[in-house]
């Protein structure tokens, strides 16, 4: 490795990091919106099975994970204005909220795919293969969009807990914080992503 | 670096904009429990729409970012439609 001779020169190009984050959220978009394809062509040829399906889901638990993820949307969000105020403490208690949020939004997850799966209501499950053609696609939509839907929460914790470190050592702070602001990105994306997700399969009437 | 670009959104407006998505989100829950048919789906997606744009408008800074960005989402939002477009009219007629 070759040493700089000027050790306190950091390059940095906060707006080039941000503009790599948004090319990232929209290569994710169009993940997500090839799921979405697949979703409108079997629901325009399954119409009565996917109402169906739909009344299978709890609208209860997937209203609760609706608000809970708005929250912790404004609350990543809060956490940035804290910081470009210099108000460390506050950033993380904000950030620490949003970690928090996305934990409960998995634990719901965990018991509403917990008692699915003990019914039967699973990919290859038997109270799932004696329904029709139909719910067995909704289901697998269903487990496959929501499935990676929660496999991003999972991302965003594991961001957060980075981020809410680097706050913690001062390495992010009141003029350095992109990265702060590119997990906050990410994370509104999840929200994105769930607005989308909640009527589609919950809200099906 | 010039400090005008750091626009710094207030708790208050934070707050504001949260209020305004739970009762979108509270609205699509009653709208779509009124079983409207396919209406129902229609508005629910509607509503999707307007707080996917106010997320990405406040939340995502779009407002007050470069607006190269917003190009670029509105971008990928048409070339999302136009498939969706292409797919349909292709399955409306075999």
């Amino acid at each position: 490795m070759e040493k700089n001779s000027e050790p306190t020169h950091v390059h940095r190009d906060d707006e080039g990091d941000k503009m790599g984050m948004w090319l990232f959220i929209f290569t994710e978009l169009l993940l997500f919106g090839m799921l979405f394809l697949m979703y409108a062509v079997y629901r325009y040829r399954n119409p009565e099975a996917f109402y169906l399906g739909g009344k299978e889901l709890d609208v209860f638990i997937g209203t609760l994970n609706t608000v809970i993820l708005l929250i912790s949307s404004a609350t990543v969000a809060m956490s940035i204005s804290a910081i470009q105020k210099g108000r460390k403490k506050q950033a993380l208690l904000f950030l620490g909220t949003t970690l928090t949020l996305a934990l409960v939004f998995l634990v719901n997850k965990y018991l509403e795919w917990g008692a699915k799966i003990e019914y039967g209501f699973y990919p290859g499950g038997e109270a799932l293969l004696e329904l029709g053609h139909g719910t067995i696609l909704f289901f697998g939509l269903y487990y496959v969009m929501s499935g990676i839907h929660a496999l991003h929460i999972i991302i965003g914790m594991a961001l957060f807990i980075y981020v809410f470190q680097q706050i913690r050592k001062e390495k992010v702070h009141q003029t350095d914080y992109v990265w702060l602001e590119n997990t906050g990105l990410y994370w509104h994306l999840v929200d994105l992503i769930w607005i989308f997700l909640f009527p589609l399969f919950y809200l099906i009437h | 670096m010039s400090q005008e670009k750091h626009h710094i959104m207030s708790y208050t407006t934070h707050l504001i904009v949260l209020g305004v998505l739970l009762i979108l989100t509270a609205v699509s829950v009653a709208v779509t429990s009124l079983e409207l048919g396919a209406l129902s789906t229609l508005v629910a997606m509607l509503i999707a729409g307007v707080k996917a744009a106010i997320v990405l408008v406040w939340f995502m800074h779009l407002k007050f970012d470069n607006k190269l960005y917003t190009i670029f989402t509105v971008f990928v939002l048409v070339l999302f439609l136009l498939v969706l477009y292409v797919t349909f009219f292709d399955y409306s007629y075999r």
